[in-house]
């Protein structure tokens, strides 16, 4: 048994740690913040350039078909550096992609999101926020080899950064294990996108609006009855992603405050020594590293097709959800009230910690899922 | 990053499986327990002369002192399994990971030859005289004092909070050998027979009722100068090296039965009433139960990684720290789960023959005994994080 990065994996995560510090300082992350969509394009081609938004994309559709745990790493590092924008939406797209469309769709979408030529998000909550798949009452209306479309979907993310909308619905014909996913490009005849207030400025989220909106039934993707079994799993591959990204923002928090705690003096002495202030730190590091060996497993056993990936992948989304946000906590408990400032980068951690938290289901929407499969029996 | 056991590794764990199989008579995967009783002793001797017998004692000793040269996967292949065959304690535990390794690092030839093969056969039991009243977390304050006279020390002094002192027939003992050098330069290490004229031992009864821990009381009582493991006034070097083989066990064995705990707990909720229905339906609870779930998993891929890490460095380091903090506290939280599942029931020594009582009595104390959770946190403050030592 051997539970650590490869040495490619590791090569990997430090070329993506030099690469971001160059491409993806703070001030710039606080200028494309303070931007529409939050997104660059000249870093979005320069990251395609490096492969990253083909890494999971098979070799057949210009992808680079590594594991999930490559991606992971790239991830946590993006995480680290609070890249904003549209990746991690287009790793949920590219996933359903690759999961639920034809072979002939995969070449039309796969390969220009490898290429760095596409973004893309996918659009499933509605009104309940709930990321239950019952939980989807947009109907999408058989008509004459179309699909109408018409209703809200919301706290869709980077949806004005996107080339393409991913809308999942519900068949018309009531059957809720039959969603459907329509491909809508942007732009589409009535397609309305409208901001949501969010507290986290780097990710972007929207209200869509879908008036009438018409698919040629053919372009509908998982049209041979695996759309179900296509989103699940595409939802494990970009929550397994959406933990990375977690576990570098903990880490990136982690590092501030005991480098603060090493460097700032109260009582004549850094702060570092003082025990109370050594607590939360090392709380800090168990969190910290605790939810990185749940990311690292769930991804492991997503790419491995293990029977239990699904646990996994709930037990990696609980935990971070928690841990995320208590390291957050911590941290700006430590650092005092510049922790508690605009100016401070840990505010843009913080309330990623938060927006991060309810993506895929928060931690009580994964524990409830645990305890049916642990608590429930068979 | 390959999460199976690799084929040398499934072949060590399949062939100890099928030897438990054959060896561990059914009778005794029961629930024995009474530590003071005779019986008991015997049975757990016997059951460790038994392991030593099929070559399954002290398994990661090298092999030229009578072990396997088992790598740590191997060793935590080896505790799992035992856990999961329910087989009986090990009684020789300290001699077997603790002192053990010790006096290979750093004992003279004739300790090596006195000392390894009785341990490995569980025919000589070892205790460790570390803490003492006003040495407990500070460690190197102890201040048991021995005093050379001629061939040997004299030891006066007590110790406190002593595992098996009341079976051991030895004990790795720290005592103060210089009074005016640093604390940590003034300490050596002795092994002491437990027969020894002066030496008594007096059981110390916990909230649980059992007593797993003594104190020692040393009145003039007479080591010879060959007893000394490692330098004079050089105990500190030997403490920390035994301490670290303490913590380069991962708790692999125990991680086994918190599982099975848990399950229990999980099976029982299913029946329990609450508010007119199965305690494991109601929501709250269904949050718990998963939460302790979840967090018991993440502690066995933590020491996965763990001992990944380990095997590679081949140096005990802060890991183990992290391991026993999370661990301690994940108990603690649990047994309180299942005191909350029970509600009145929970606190009764007759209800499910007492397990929950005692459960969440005995986890009181996981974040004091082999370093306390603060003790952790300092570590892991100061040896993983670099912060400044605060004392």
């Amino acid at each position: 048994m051997e539970f650590d990065l490869s040495k490619p994996q590791k090569l990997l995560k430090d070329s993506a740690r030099e690469f971001l510090s160059r491409h993806c300082k703070p001030t710039r992350v606080r200028e494309l913040m303070s931007t529409e969509t939050a997104n660059d394009d000249e870093l979005w081609q320069a990251m395609a350039d490096q492969g990253w938004t083909g890494l999971v994309i098979p070799e057949e559709y210009g992808g680079l078909g590594a594991e999930l745990l490559d991606l992971a790493v790239v991830c946590e590092e993006m995480g680290n550096a609070c890249l904003p924008g549209a990746f991690q939406a287009t790793v949920f797209s590219s996933a359903l992609i690759d999961r639920a469309a034809s072979p002939k769709q995969k070449a039309q979408y796969l390969e220009t999101i490898a290429s760095g030529s596409l973004k893309a998000t996918v659009a499933q909550l509605e009104e309940t926020a709930d990321w239950d798949l019952d939980a989807i009452n947009l109907k999408a209306v058989r008509d004459n080899g179309r699909l109408l479309v018409s209703g809200r979907k919301l706290f869709v993310p980077d949806a004005a950064a996107a080339d393409l909308l991913i809308c999942v619905a519900a068949s018309d014909s009531g059957n809720r294990e039959a969603p459907v996913i329509l491909p809508i490009s942007k732009g589409a005849d009535g397609v309305e996108i409208k901001s949501m207030p969010a507290m986290d400025e780097t990710h972007k989220i929207y209200e869509v609006q879908f008036n009438n909106v018409s698919v040629n039934a053919v372009d509908v993707f998982g049209a041979d009855g695996n759309a179900r079994g296509a989103l699940e799993q595409a939802t494990q591959v970009a929550t397994v992603a959406l933990c990375a990204e977690m576990v570098g923002g903990m880490q990136w928090i982690l590092d501030t405050t005991v480098e603060y705690a090493k460097t700032r003096h109260q009582f004549g002495r850094p702060i570092g020594s003082f025990q109370a202030v050594q607590h939360q730190c090392a709380d800090m590091l168990l969190m910290t590293e605790s939810a990185r060996s749940a990311t690292y497993y769930a991804a492991w056993a997503v790419t491995e097709g293990a029977p239990n990936a699904g646990m996994a992948v709930s037990i990696a989304k609980a935990y971070c959800s928690d841990a995320f946000r208590e390291v957050g906590n911590r941290g700006v408990q430590v650092h005092g009230g510049i922790g508690f400032t605009w100016e401070h980068d840990l505010q843009l951690y913080y309330k990623r910690s938060k927006a991060a938290e309810t993506i895929f289901g928060d931690a009580t929407f994964h524990r409830e899922r645990i305890a049916r499969a642990v608590v429930d029996g068979d | 990053m390959d999460l199976n056991l690799t084929q040398t590794e499934a072949r060590f764990r399949d062939e100890f499986r099928a030897w438990l199989a054959l060896n561990l008579p059914p009778e005794w995967t029961g629930n024995i327990s009474g530590e003071d009783r005779a019986e008991y002793l015997r049975y757990l001797r016997d059951w460790q002369l038994k392991l030593f017998e099929g070559g399954w004692a002290g398994i990661s000793w090298p092999r030229e002192f009578g072990g396997r040269g088992a790598s740590l996967m191997e060793q935590a292949i080896f505790q799992e399994e035992l856990a999961s065959a329910n087989a009986p304690p090990l009684i020789g535990t300290i001699g077997l990971s603790l002192v053990g390794p010790t006096i290979i690092a750093l004992g003279t030839p004739e300790q090596k030859a006195r000392y390894l093969a009785p341990i490995l056969s569980g025919e000589e039991i070892w205790c460790q005289g570390f803490s003492e009243p006003n040495a407990g977390s500070d460690l190197a304050s102890l201040n048991t004092k021995a005093v050379r006279d001629g061939d040997d020390f004299i030891i006066n002094g007590q110790k406190i909070w002593t595992s098996f002192a009341q079976h051991a027939d030895w004990c790795l003992q720290l005592v103060r050998t210089d009074a005016r050098a640093p604390k940590h330069k003034g300490i050596t290490c002795l092994l002491v027979d437990m027969r020894s004229e002066g030496l008594s031992v007096k059981p110390l009864r916990q909230m649980s009722g059992d007593s797993g821990f003594n104190e020692m009381f040393f009145s003039n009582v007479r080591v010879p100068v060959s007893q000394v493991l490692g330098e004079v006034n050089g105990g500190w070097t030997t403490a920390i090296t035994a301490l670290m083989n303490e913590r380069a066990n991962l708790g692999t064995g125990s991680q086994v039965l918190f599982k099975r705990n848990l399950e229990t707990l999980i099976k029982r909720a299913r029946t329990f009433p609450r508010n007119g229905k199965p305690a494991s339906e109601d929501p709250l609870v269904r949050q718990k139960l998963a939460q302790a779930y979840l967090e018991l998993e993440i502690l066995r891929l933590n020491t996965n990684r763990a001992l990944t890490s380990l095997s590679k460095t081949g140096v005990p380091g802060p890991e183990g720290s992290i391991q026993k903090l999370y661990w301690s506290e994940w108990n603690q939280r649990t047994q309180q789960t299942a005191q909350e599942i029970f509600g009145a029931y929970g606190q009764l020594s007759d209800f499910d023959r007492g397990m929950w009582q005692y459960g969440y009595l005995r986890s009181r104390g996981n974040t004091i005994e082999a370093g306390t959770s603060e003790i952790q946190r300092n570590i892991i403050a100061e040896r993983v994080l670099g912060l400044p030592k605060s004392y």
